[in-house]
């Protein structure tokens, strides 16, 4: 050991002493200003903090809440909505991949493009992310999963309900179909509404009633780590299931309606004179909304908006169609109120008429003629000269006027979206169209072409006028809407128009008479339907010449759609029908006989031994699911 | 004879050290999510911790100061040997292999410095000439510049830090002090001119940590986030969320501060801090007592060192100091730095226990 003097060693004992001093002091400073650090990240600043760790750790995870169901007026379900499962694997948790995926082959089938999508899927997600093996898969493929999830390391499966429409195409242009949602969704405003929703009603009621079915959603707070991985739920808050909606649609009579228009292109609304509810709403051609729900691909989506007879055209409430004869019974209930217009004087039907000082010739469909005619056989033998007469005299003011009266060229209000106005060409509507109005053009609007263009739905809405007491009903295909938890109905009031102005007792009652003949007179136009008939039915047929228009109808110079409107029983009406045949050639031929089997089932329960087994054998469909 | 008297310990260091280790096993514990098996592996590195800080006890001053200069020639040929064969890890060459062992020189720096420079003004009366403190100042720099070469400049300036300690407790003059700091200002940025760009990023975001918060300041904000939610009480053990789900990086090691924070609060904060302060008390007793310069310079020098270390750590939590990779000493799951540490405080003891009764 070094030797040091005793006397040096004092001396440097203080030097250190002091240095050792100034350090402590230097060494409080940086204390003080530690802990006063300290102090104000947890005291001053701790509820900010606080807050950030909060943040940090929950998340709010939404549960979507199943959608209302959508039942016909007899309970057949039309939508609905079906679990499915998607098996998705976490890479981080699985110990051997190969093995892994060489067991799930034997539990469910996993095909080349499987395998292939889910090793590109691999690549692009994180190795703690959930990647989906297979979606869809089967209910028994899926319990299998579910029985061994224990044994499988990894493998999650999760289950989501899937919007079905279990009859197809059924009705498919009422109810509309779903449709995920997506970011460019028009929804954007309103994102947060729809937060955590897995669809949006598309057209028909889905949309139109989208608030009532989609329910509140239901949400779990979820305790996240720092990879977002779903560590435990907190808290959560369970939701509320969609409202359910009845509708006044029969399905079975809707599907007599589809299965015998075949296909063609063409549409039938029927409608309850006394409250506007919707028994049948078609649109033919149909589609089968099931393909929308999870994403139509683009070559099935090209396929149908190409299709010459456009299936996704919703013709019911906006297909126009010139109206043809069918018309002519509200030009003649316009006469009837007034009074120099005597119905029993007959007049001359050469077969042609033509305007005073004038050559042109306007023509009768019957090329000799029908002799003389009054209001009765003019309409019941579809005169066009009687109603070439009557417009001249009436002119076009007053006949658009009673148009107007009965709903047509205004939407009727039907509860889907999408209803066109049609075209009734009022004096306001000349004036705007910038375009001269010639006496021949007033002439051919009375026997329903020209300008004149109506929607099915408003023809429907016009006959049931005339059978419910010139009071128009708002159509509605919705009846009540039932909460699923306390089954109460909340049931949609019946809405009527303005009743249509009767300035003559009894001019109704001689209209029905006389549309009665239509169908019951020895010569009227849909007298091919009345055998056999136990109740009475009045009507009108119509064929409506068009030139072609538009891109779909190329190549047909010439159509002649085929039209019919008609309510039963005469006595107390209980259904109103507009039908109409594209191309179909005459009303009574192809349109009428529609109406009548529609009739017959909804008054009598009568169902053509062939339709009704067709229609067990679908509805006995409905229950495979894809 | 006592026990501790038999063995050269110091029992209130002792009790003071024992206690921080179990402070480390329950911050552990909870900072690892909870993993027993990561308890039992730091209980085991604590193990042979105290195990060298006893062995290290045994010896007696005039070892510690013969071995002085060959500890010193070998921690700088273990610099020079790194920038030859040294591994390659996360960017920065900072350890060598041998075998399954991988030995990071820089960290066994921390003590050989104090060591030598003991050595090199205790062979001469203090306070030293100031040619001495130049010879000083070069045997400083020497490790100071491999380290920083590796690059490890956090690691490089607690090497400066802990020679600097060691010049001041020996007496450098007042006017020497302030020219020096002076000159070292002058030179700040030059320093900034040959920093890497992650270097200069940390300081910046150690003023700005919202600026980057996903990436440079990242770490500073998690570590406030955890530390403000800690309150006044804390939310008590087992319930730091930032480290259960995975928000705090590095919670089991330079961040386990954090941790204890969200747990235990302002109040265990200061509990804490204050056992840290009592060993630092007791180093400080320790070097009053010793019987000769070398003793009193290298005891000084370490506690202080140790305390700077607490402060480093808990201030770069805080966010009051740049994120600098230092664990907190004995609390942190470490390997070399627990090492290096407990034999700090073995040196300590050592010290003490071997004083004469007469001189």
């Amino acid at each position: 050991m070094q030797r040091i003097p005793l006397k040096n060693d004092t001396r440097e004992v203080r030097l250190f002493g002091t240095r050792v001093l100034v350090a402590v002091i230097l060494g409080a400073g940086l204390i003080i200003a530690l802990i006063g650090r300290l102090g104000y990240l947890e005291i001053v600043q701790h509820h900010y903090y606080a807050e950030l760790a909060q943040n940090n750790r929950i998340s709010p995870v939404p549960i979507p809440p199943a959608r209302g169901l959508i039942l016909d007026r007899n309970g057949v379900v039309l939508a609905e909505n079906f679990p499915v499962f998607t098996l998705q694997i976490i890479p981080d948790q699985v110990p051997n991949m190969g093995r892994l995926l060489l067991k799930l082959k034997t539990w469910i089938a996993l095909n080349k493009q499987d395998m292939h999508n889910f090793r590109v899927r691999l690549l692009q997600h994180k190795s703690f992310q959930g990647v989906t093996l297979r979606a869809h898969l089967s209910e028994a493929e899926a319990a299998r999963i579910a029985v061994n999830l224990t044994r499988l390391k990894g493998v999650t499966l999760h289950a989501r309900l899937r919007r079905f429409y279990p009859l197809g195409g059924l009705a498919v242009d009422a109810i509309g179909y779903v449709s995920r949602i997506t970011p460019s969704e028009e929804v954007g405003t309103q994102a947060a509404r729809y937060f955590g929703y897995h669809y949006i009603g598309q057209l028909g009621v889905e949309s139109s009633y989208q608030k009532e079915l989609m329910g509140r959603i239901g949400f779990k707070d979820v305790e996240m780590n720092a990879q977002g991985r779903a560590v435990k739920v907190l808290k959560r808050i369970l939701p509320h299931a969609g409202h359910n909606l009845y509708l006044n649609i029969d399905a079975q009579m809707q599907a007599i309606g589809e299965q015998m228009l075949n296909n063609r292109p063409g549409s039938i609304v029927a409608l309850d004179p006394r409250t506007g509810a919707v028994l049948t709403l078609v649109s033919s051609p149909v589609y089968d909304p099931n393909q929308f729900v999870d994403g139509i691909g683009e070559k099935a989506y090209k396929a149908l908006a190409e299709n010459p007879n456009g299936p996704l055209n919703d013709r019911a409430i906006n297909g126009l169609y010139p109206p043809g004869s069918t018309i002519k019974p509200f030009y003649a209930y316009a006469a009837l109120q007034t009074q120099w217009f005597d119905p029993q004087k007959k007049i001359l039907c050469p077969g042609y008429w033509h305007l005073p000082h004038s050559t042109h010739l306007f023509h009768c469909w019957k090329p000799l003629g029908m002799g003389m005619v009054n209001l009765k056989d003019a309409i019941e033998e579809s005169c066009d000269v009687y109603f070439y007469e009557l417009a001249f005299k009436q002119g076009i003011d007053r006949m658009t006027r009673y148009l107007t009266y009965f709903g047509f060229g205004q939407p009727t209000g039907i509860d889907i979206p999408g209803e066109y106005r049609g075209l009734v060409p009022t004096r306001a509507w000349i004036k705007a169209s910038k375009k001269p109005w010639y006496t021949g053009q007033t002439i051919i609007t009375g026997i329903g072409q020209g300008r004149l263009l109506v929607t099915p739905v408003q023809l429907a809405d016009a006959v049931a006028t005339i059978a419910n007491h010139g009071v128009r009903m708002r159509p509605e295909i919705v009846r009540g809407i039932v909460n699923p938890v306390t089954h109460a109905v909340r049931y949609i009031e019946p809405q009527g128009y303005p009743p249509v102005p009767q300035r003559r007792p009894g001019s109704l009652k001689t209209l029905i008479q006389d549309m009665t003949a239509v169908v019951e007179g020895p010569h009227g136009t849909a007298r091919g339907i009345a055998h056999n008939l136990p109740y009475k039915i009045a009507g009108k047929t119509g064929t409506a010449q068009l030139w072609s228009v538009g891109p779909n109808f190329r190549g047909k110079h010439l159509r002649a759609d085929a039209l019919f409107i008609a309510f039963a029983p005469v006595s107390h009406p209980r259904i109103a029908i507009a039908v109409i045949v594209e191309h179909a050639g005459f009303g009574d031929l192809a349109a009428a006989p529609i109406a009548r089997a529609l009739m017959n089932f909804y008054l009598l329960g009568h169902v053509h031994a062939r339709l009704q087994n067709q229609q067990r054998s679908r509805v006995a469909l409905a229950g495979t699911k894809p | 004879m006592t026990v501790f008297e038999r063995w050269h310990l110091d029992r209130p260091l002792l009790i003071a050290l024992l206690i921080l280790a179990l402070v480390s096993l329950a911050v552990l514990y909870s900072a690892s999510g909870e993993s027993l098996h990561f308890a039992l592996n730091d209980a085991v590195r604590l193990t042979i911790g105290f195990v060298i800080m006893i062995a290290v006890a045994q010896a007696s001053p005039e070892t510690y100061r013969r071995w002085s200069v060959p500890l010193f020639v070998i921690g700088i040929l273990g610099l020079g040997a790194i920038l030859a064969i040294g591994v390659m890890r996360f960017g920065a060459r900072r350890w060598i292999a041998i075998g399954p062992l991988s030995i990071q020189p820089s960290e066994f720096m921390k003590l050989s410095v104090p060591m030598m420079l003991a050595w090199f003004f205790s062979r001469h009366h203090l306070p030293p000439r100031l040619w001495r403190i130049g010879g000083a100042v070069l045997i400083l720099l020497l490790p100071v510049a491999l380290i920083a070469k590796e690059p490890d400049l956090g690691t490089a300036l607690i090497v400066l830090l802990a020679g600097i300690i060691v010049v001041f407790l020996a007496g450098i003059g007042w006017r020497t002090i302030v020219s020096i700091t002076l000159l070292t200002l002058a030179a700040g940025p030059i320093f900034w001119a040959h920093m890497h760009h992650y270097q200069r990023q940390r300081i910046f975001v150690l003023f700005h940590p919202q600026a980057d918060p996903l990436g440079a300041g990242y770490h500073a904000i998690q570590a406030m986030i955890a530390v403000g939610s800690g309150g006044i009480f804390g939310q008590g053990w087992l319930h730091s969320s930032q480290a259960h789900l995975h928000f705090l990086p590095d919670s089991t090691t330079d961040f386990a501060f954090a941790v204890f924070c969200q747990e235990f609060g302002l109040l265990g904060n200061i509990a804490l801090l204050a056992l840290y302060l009592f060993i630092v008390y007791r180093g400080l007793q320790i070097a009053f007592a010793a019987q000769d310069s070398y003793s009193r310079l290298l005891a000084g020098s370490l506690s202080i060192m140790f305390f700077f270390d607490v402060f480093i750590n808990m201030g770069m939590v805080a966010g009051i100091l740049p994120v600098v990779g230092v664990p907190l000493p004995l609390l942190s799951y470490g390997g070399t730095s627990l090492i290096i540490t407990m034999a700090g405080l073995g040196v300590l003891m050592g010290i003490h226990s071997h004083r004469r009764l007469v001189s």
